[in-house]
């Protein structure tokens, strides 16, 4: 199952038409404890670039944008009641939402794990 | 993913950033640091979660060398400050420490400040972010025959926690003997230092002012004990949060009186009576009638942080704004402080906030928020 990422520091697995997204190790570490979580709706659409969920550390609140144009099949419930799961597994349990892609040619536009860590390594 | 809001977005960082004496221990120490108030500061170490948490059990220390150290030396220094701020600065024995508040012709809040008669002058330690604005408005209205130093060649460190007297006392024995709102002079390795039971925390705890030459010494040998640890300013704010203390240029500016920020206590009997500070007329006028607003705290329903900034609703109407808020880690929950009209600012009063277009439940709450741990007399 390739996973892809963004500049904006979510990763995104593909298995066939649905994707599942998430923060990346290195945002969770850039933003500290996590204390909420708003992930969308089911049936909401998303485009590419635009906020998909909000992220709230004990200092900030930051935006997610949808890496990819799709509607929302399902948000990680189990963020509700521990958004601390973005820090502790945030490549895994602490994913937030799944999507049914719109246009799979957007993937190409994205970074594979080396140029992501190469993309994080020069910031 | 972009920060939506940022610690230090409504502070003018003026040319540029510069550097305090403790830069490079910070770094060392793990320090992740931004620009707060014109300076490079940590704002986290191991996590705020952390180092908030580590501070209510055992002791932090916090650099705030960035604030501004001030002394006012001369004739009658004390009947002089009485025409800037509403305290009753003639009262205040040598060795005592007084929060004031410097306010503007029409009693707006131009920032607030501890004041503490030194015996040969008094101490003045003022906020970091309006520090050249204070220094401009001092010199302005007292008069020229009354000195006004700035301190530059000093750092200031705060060790805030139920056990920084253990810690600090080690290194300074003079500590143990002071109770809350107590200063002294002491020595350390031979250096002049300064040290006050105060600071921002709500904890017991010290603030120390020490030459810049030994601040990493002095820090390393603090934490080099058990109990210390390095914290950095997001746990700074939440601690403060937590203990009901506004943060100037957030819930504190020049438009807002002391009875309105609920700092009538700032106001001494004495001075009530006479009068004779700055927007006199406005704030006894709010004292005797009360003010039109009110800075209460907010309990929050759910778990959605609501942060500064956020609209107030009775209703439909709007009420007012959130001027500090985010999770609490000591009370396991989002609070927040904010201005109310008066009517509505009865603990237990429900309204709710609006966040990104949704309603929250809001319950105003009695600060603080987590009961402050002051030591008013020492146990010797």
């Amino acid at each position: 199952m390739p996973r892809y990422y963004t500049e904006e520091h979510e990763w995104i697995d593909v298995d066939g038409d649905v994707a599942t997204v998430g923060i990346t190790d290195f945002a969770q570490g850039q933003l500290g404890d996590i204390v909420f979580v708003e992930v969308p709706d089911t049936g909401a659409e998303l485009s590419q670039g635009g906020d998909a969920a909000v992220v709230e550390s004990v200092k900030a609140a930051s935006d997610v944008y949808a890496p990819v144009d799709g509607t929302v099949t399902e948000g990680n419930s189990q963020l509700e009641e521990d958004p601390a799961l973005v820090n502790s597994d945030p490549e895994g349990e602490g994913w937030f939402f799944r999507l049914a892609l719109s246009d799979k040619s957007q993937l190409d536009g994205l970074m594979d794990a080396a140029a992501y860590k190469a993309f994080c390594d020069a910031l | 993913m972009t920060e939506t809001e940022q610690l230090d977005e409504d502070v003018a960082i003026e040319a540029a950033t510069e550097v305090l004496p403790l830069d490079a221990w910070h770094r060392a120490k793990g320090g992740r640091m931004v620009e707060f108030a014109g300076y490079w500061m940590p704002i986290q170490y191991e996590g705020i979660m952390a180092e908030h948490l580590w501070v209510r059990e055992h002791a932090g220390l916090f650099d705030v060398s960035h604030m501004g150290q001030l002394a006012l030396s001369g004739d009658q220094v004390a009947e002089a400050l009485e025409t800037l701020v509403p305290g009753d600065i003639s009262a205040l024995k040598p060795g005592r420490m007084r929060y004031s508040l410097l306010l503007d012709e029409d009693g707006g809040i131009l920032d607030d400040l501890m004041i503490t008669n030194e015996g040969d002058q008094y101490g003045i330690v003022v906020n970091g972010a309006v520090k050249w604005e204070d220094i401009g408005h001092l010199r302005e209205n007292l008069p020229d025959d009354i000195t006004l130093n700035h301190n530059e060649d000093y750092g200031l460190l705060a060790l805030q926690g139920p056990k920084a007297v253990d810690a600090l006392a080690r290194l300074v024995p003079e500590a143990a003997g002071l109770v809350f709102m107590q200063a002294t002079r002491a020595t350390w390795n031979g250096h002049a230092i300064a040290i006050s039971r105060s600071g921002y925390t709500g904890e017991d705890g010290f603030e120390i002012s020490l030459p810049n030459e030994v601040l990493t010494a002095f820090s390393d040998a603090l934490c080099a004990m058990d109990e210390v640890k390095p914290i950095g300013l997001g746990a700074r704010d939440s601690l403060r949060l937590e203990a009901g203390l506004p943060l100037y240029g957030h819930d504190l500016d020049p438009t807002i009186d002391p009875v309105e920020g609920d700092l009538a206590f700032a106001i001494s009997k004495r001075r009530r009576e006479e009068g004779g500070f700055p927007g006199a007329a406005r704030i006894l006028g709010h004292l005797a009638d009360g003010s039109p607003r009110k800075r209460v705290g907010l309990l929050v329903d759910g778990k959605m942080p609501v942060r500064e900034g956020a609209k107030l609703f009775d209703g439909n109407t709007e009420i007012g704004v959130v001027t500090s808020g985010g999770f609490a880690p000591s009370v396991g929950a989002p609070i927040a402080m904010g201005y109310v009209p008066t009517g509505l600012s009865e603990p237990g009063t429900a309204i709710a906030a609006e966040v990104r277009g949704k309603r929250v439940a809001c319950t105003v709450a009695a600060m603080p928020f987590v009961p402050h741990n002051y030591v008013r007399k020492t146990g010797a």
